[in-house]
């Protein structure tokens, strides 16, 4: 034994000295990883290093799905071409529909000009390495810098919201999906307006909608949409569906879950989006807000005038919740509340339960400090509340910043 | 000497092994997989630890950190520690028999994973799941055919 240690020191010193000076660098690297972005360039190299690894982690599935496409016979080409013919009808029927819906809605938002979408361009990647083991949810695609990505940008499927860049290599970027137990997006129930935040489980079937008060309304079918609020992702586009409620007499909070829409363990292909700056539904302030040292707009926003009409909206703060709700989704043009009754005993219910919930959020990991906003209006608390706890949770979001434009 | 060839082969292995390690798999076999390329970094540390030895364990870490973990070096300094465990023990653990082997495997393994659970808790990024710790029984009882497997590669132990 003390011979063979004794040999082994002829290369490099002895392995208690290697193992303290590789730890010492280990450690090191992993302060600085930890501390702030000196490391961004070192793992840029080593995932250029490490390409021709993705490349033939990625390649038995690439090569599978190069023999089922070689092989799939002419009728089943043809059945999948007529099919996708119908659901092209089909697509385009909707959007003729949504042209002049959008249209309808600018116009009711004073508008003088119809806004062009808010996606400007996107990208298709696919999918190299998945890490779906309910403890991360992260995927690799195969699009980096070299495509223009960026940290923190919008990824989707057809159906819905996926998730967004954390890390970008030249070739490669890693995707943190909405259901990863560390992501955190801000939504919006789309039929009452009602935003808060959408937390992912570690199962690629659910989200948890923990921070709704017991009287909340919400119920199961609810259709879940983005709120635009923590300046990752536009307003308006579709993220999951309620499924279920369960309210518990002695819970303050409702414990509410959703399924998203995209569907994350079956996908191969994913959509990267730049979104037009300047955008009413666009993410707000792309790199300009930092959720650490907060934000100015954020933090001294004036109390609204009450009486704000709503086409003054694009200018002011929070504005009265109705139009303010109508006026942040206008991605997805909706037509608010069909009774113009409905809205008002709606807010009120939410802002007596608003205290209790915000009460319940700073026990929550993490609280980021410089995200406190003077104490909202009555009728305000539900959105100060979804504000503030956006970027709480959301620490992966590079800039959560609530928008002081739109809402 | 035939360090150089045993070089070679340690290198070839390791790379396939990382490579299954991060080879996309559905989730339930994801869930019980083995880490790869923990247990070919041991087999190597154990069956010529002159071969590639500490900063073997040191790389192959940093490669696993690039591909799945939230900070660089986690998996690193995890690596390392028990590399030099392994270094150290290596006749010990040569010795035994090989089911006594794979309970020393399995005790690396949590060992491991232990030194990954609070490296993530300190650094905020926990996972409390218990399945985090499927890998170190698989991993365990995957030990022999992994080692008998690695010792074709490796003239000097054939």
């Amino acid at each position: 034994m003390a011979f063979g240690t004794g040999a082994s020191s002829a290369r490099g010193g002895s392995p208690g000295f290697r193992f303290t000076l590789y730890a010492i660098l280990s450690i090191v690297i992993m302060f600085l990883d930890q501390k702030g972005e000196y490391l961004e360039q070192v793992r840029y190299a080593l995932s250029i290093a490490a390409q021709p690894i993705e490349m033939a982690v990625s390649s038995p599935s690439a090569a599978w799905r190069w023999m089922q496409e070689s092989l799939a016979t002419r009728d089943a080409l043809k059945a999948e071409n007529t099919r996708l013919i119908t659901r092209n009808r089909e697509l385009e029927l909707r959007s003729m529909r949504y042209e002049a819906l959008a249209h309808e809605n600018d116009q009711l938002r004073g508008l003088q000009e119809a806004l062009p979408p808010v996606a400007e361009r996107w990208i298709v990647a696919e999918i190299v390495d998945i890490q779906l083991n309910g403890l991360r949810q992260r995927v690799l695609v195969n699009r980096g810098t070299r495509n223009g990505l960026f940290k923190g940008q919008a990824v989707l499927d057809d159906k819905g919201l996926i998730g967004q860049t954390t890390h970008v290599g030249p070739f490669s970027a890693e995707v943190i999906l909405i259901t990863d137990p560390e992501h955190a997006v801000p939504v919006q129930i789309d039929r009452t307006g009602l935003r808060t935040i959408a937390v992912g489980t570690g199962d690629t079937a659910s989200l948890a909608l923990p921070y709704l008060p017991a009287n909340a309304d919400v119920k199961a079918g609810d259709v879940l949409t983005t709120s635009g609020l923590g300046g990752v992702f536009p307003a308006g586009y579709p993220v999951g569906r309620v499924v279920e409620v369960h309210r518990d007499a002695v819970q303050p909070l409702a414990q509410v879950r959703a399924e998203p829409f995209a569907t994350m363990n079956t996908d191969r292909e994913v959509m990267l989006v730049w979104f037009r700056e300047g955008h009413p539904a666009a993410p707000v302030s792309l790199n300009g807000g930092d959720a650490k040292t907060g934000n100015a707009n954020m933090q001294s926003q004036p109390v609204p005038p009450r009486k704000a009409p709503p086409p003054a909206a694009p200018a002011t703060a929070p504005a009265a919740p109705s139009p303010g709700d109508a006026a942040a989704t206008p991605a997805q043009p909706k037509p608010p509340t069909p009774k113009p009754a409905k809205p008002a005993p709606e807010p009120k219910d939410d802002a007596e339960e608003g205290p209790p919930s915000e009460e319940d959020i700073p026990p929550k990991p993490e609280p980021k400090p410089g995200t406190t906003q003077p104490s909202p209006p009555k009728g305000d608390a539900p959105q100060a509340s979804s504000q503030r706890a956006a970027p709480a949770r959301s620490a992966r979001a590079p800039a959560a910043t609530p928008a002081p434009r739109q809402q | 000497m035939n360090g150089g060839e045993a070089r070679g082969a340690m290198l070839l292995t390791v790379l396939l092994a990382l490579i299954l390690t991060v080879l996309p798999l559905p989730a339930t076999l994801a869930l019980v997989r083995p880490m790869f390329l923990v247990l070919t970094v041991l087999y190597w540390s154990i069956a010529s630890p002159r071969a590639g030895g500490i900063a073997l364990g040191f790389f192959s870490g940093l490669m696993l950190d690039v591909f799945q973990s939230p900070v660089l070096g986690e998996h690193a300094l995890a690596l390392t520690t028990i590399t030099f465990v392994a270094v150290r023990e290596h006749q010990k653990i040569r010795s035994k028999p090989a089911f006594q082997q794979s309970l020393i495997v399995f005790a690396v393994l949590v060992a491991y994973e232990a030194l990954l659970f609070f490296i993530d808790g300190w650094t905020h990024h926990p996972i409390t799941s218990w399945q985090r710790w499927i890998h170190t029984v698989t991993g365990a009882i995957l030990w022999a055919p992994v080692a008998a497997l690695l010792n074709l590669t490796n003239d000097r132990r054939r």
